[in-house]
């Protein structure tokens, strides 16, 4: 499939008096591995809930995979996987028969393949070897690793992850990464929705920021994190460098000194040719927060009076 | 997700102990009457009480009359209750409904369930109280092992096969009863994401119904009240059977399920699951 696997227009949803999300037009092509970003309360979690025809839309529309949501539910649910606000099982059964009967709630795939099925999703968790201990004596990186397996167990088109490394340690933020970059590059769809910013910058090929409802922008990462036309040299001799450079030095920290212009081996080699030394030279580029604190107000957990 | 929803109510320890209480309840009266051998005059305390100690194959009736009041009620209003509301207050909701499971389907499995449930609850407290009701009591006279008569609440005999039908009969009824409460429990559990208040729900409407059965002024509504029908099945122990009282009781219970179970899809399907 080469067309878009989301499209949203005008998509807004109230709660109340409460707008949640505000007029989305969100386009998501295919293959991409997708990040939306936000401050909590910026309405993530609501669009991925309308994605999934868990709430419905007061206004605007929605399509996934080519078919509208939430209308063609039956035909678009059964492709995509999902996690939405944090994994959920039921406790008194194991992680294995949790899925097990997850399998066998829905549509589709044969009975006989269910075993199969199964364990290749705790496999690819890494949760191939559990027991049968009940999920609520399971930690939180085991039930986020659980919820996750359940999203991959029908090897969906489309995984729509809401904070998908919640609970994880280091080593299984690295594990979880991984598995989603093998994932898309067998084809599949990846948006995950976090406010770890880290998390979506090592990972996705595409961010989109929300912010008090709003999609504020949407844009490929390399776009966003393209050169300032800046760049920044370490040298033990930064008053050399000052004189020698007089005019382009836009600032000066310790021995960091950040230059205008856009070829650092030019600037090497003019700095090296008049004997000053370079330990460190780079080209400045906009980190990922420097973009998202740009575009976001302070998020909706904080309250603050007016005096 | 007829099969899930089936296998999961039977792995909840909850309902196992549900169970268990309800078959407790009639085996201690039992053991207590059996030990004493004080039966309550004839037209006094439960239904058949009066009669156990002459036969312990009336039993069964004995003990379905004494937990349908409360205990049958509070059983079926917390595994009804948690229906929808359960599996909100879990997050499994949202789980099932991208599996994707859809709604109706999804409240037509837990009505399925809850019928399982009330039905084996019901033939549960009847298999229980037999076997109690016969090693208490014995067979009455006249009645050796497996024949003979057991007598009728109109003075006539009853063969064996008779009554095994005039139970089976019973435990239908009953469960179609306790069913009406299943169904409104579920309608109160897509009301809330809280299992506890759809289970008070529940026994509210059974303490609502209870306390305007015996008002004159409510003659009106008495026989559309849901638990105005619950001692119909007596009749059954009669003979020849009076039908008239169970038909209209079962009229009623399916016209509550339909209403509760419709109110309840209506709601659910347009409901935003943000749990």
């Amino acid at each position: 499939m080469t067309g878009p696997v989301i499209t949203t227009s005008g998509l807004t949803k109230r709660f109340g008096r409460v707008v949640a999300v505000d007029h989305v037009d969100l386009e998501i092509p295919a293959g991409v591995r997708f990040g939306l970003l936000g401050p909590n309360g910026s309405g993530k979690t609501t669009l991925v809930r309308m994605l999934l025809g868990l709430v419905h839309a007061t206004s605007g529309s929605a399509t996934v995979l080519g078919e509208p949501m939430p209308r063609r539910a039956a035909v678009v649910l059964p492709q995509v996987g999902a996690l939405v606000e944090g994994p959920a099982a039921w406790g008194h059964l194991s992680g294995r028969t949790n899925l097990r009967l997850l399998d066998a709630a829905g549509p589709g795939g044969r009975r006989r393949d269910r075993r199969r099925r199964v364990d290749d999703a705790l496999d690819r968790v890494g949760l191939g070897g559990i027991d049968r201990r009940p999920v609520k004596a399971y930690s939180l990186g085991m039930r986020q690793r659980l919820g996750i397996a359940a999203a991959l167990l029908r090897a969906p088109r489309l995984l729509l992850l809401d904070e998908p490394t919640n609970g994880l340690d280091p080593r299984g933020i690295h594990e979880m990464r991984d598995l989603l970059v093998t994932l898309n590059e067998t084809g599949t769809t990846v948006v995950l929705s976090s406010h770890l910013l880290t998390e979506v910058e090592a990972l996705c090929t595409r961010v989109g920021i929300m912010d008090a409802g709003r999609l504020v922008l949407a844009d490929d990462l390399d776009a966003l994190r393209a050169p300032t036309g800046r760049i920044r040299v370490r040298t033990p001799a930064p008053d050399a460098a000052l004189a020698l450079l007089d005019g382009r030095v836009e600032g000066r920290a310790d021995d960091v000194l950040t230059v205008r212009g856009d070829d650092p081996a030019e600037l090497n080699a003019l700095l090296v040719g008049a004997g000053v030394p370079v330990t460190a030279i780079d080209r400045e580029q906009r980190t990922l927060e420097e973009v998202v604190l740009g575009v976001t107000g302070s998020g909706s957990d904080r309250f603050e009076g007016h005096r | 997700m007829i099969g899930t929803e089936l296998v999961l109510m039977l792995r909840r320890r909850r309902v196992w102990l549900c169970w268990a209480l309800l078959c407790l309840l009639p085996t201690v009266v039992a053991v207590l009457l059996a030990t004493t051998r004080l039966a309550p005059p004839p037209g006094r305390g439960g239904a058949f009480l009066s009669a156990v100690l002459s036969d312990g194959q009336l039993f069964p009736a004995a003990a379905l009359a004494l937990v349908l009041p409360v205990f049958l009620p509070i059983t079926v209003a917390i595994v009804s209750g948690d229906a929808v509301a359960g599996e909100a207050a879990a997050g499994t909701l949202r789980y099932l409904l991208v599996r994707p499971v859809g709604r109706f389907r999804l409240l037509f499995a837990k009505l399925v369930s809850v019928a399982a449930f009330t039905l084996l609850a019901v033939l549960l407290v009847t298999v229980t109280s037999y076997v109690v009701g016969v090693i208490a009591f014995g067979f009455g006279p006249g009645a050796e092992l497996g024949g003979g008569g057991i007598a009728s609440l109109s003075g006539a005999t009853l063969t064996p096969l008779q009554l095994a039908g005039r139970t089976a009969g019973t435990v239908g009824y009953l469960a179609l009863c306790m069913l009406t409460l299943g169904a409104v429990g579920i309608l109160f559990s897509t009301l809330t994401d809280s299992p506890l208040a759809a289970a008070l729900g529940v026994l509210a409407v059974v303490v609502t119904s209870a306390a305007l059965q015996p008002l004159d002024a409510a003659e009106a509504v008495r026989t559309f009240l849901p638990t105005q029908h619950w001692l119909a099945w007596i009749d059954l122990f009669r003979d020849p059977p009076l039908l008239d009282a169970v038909r209209t009781g079962i009229e009623v219970q399916l016209g509550w399920i339909l209403v509760a179970f419709g109110a309840a899809w209506a709601n659910f399907t347009t409901k935003d699951v943000t749990s």
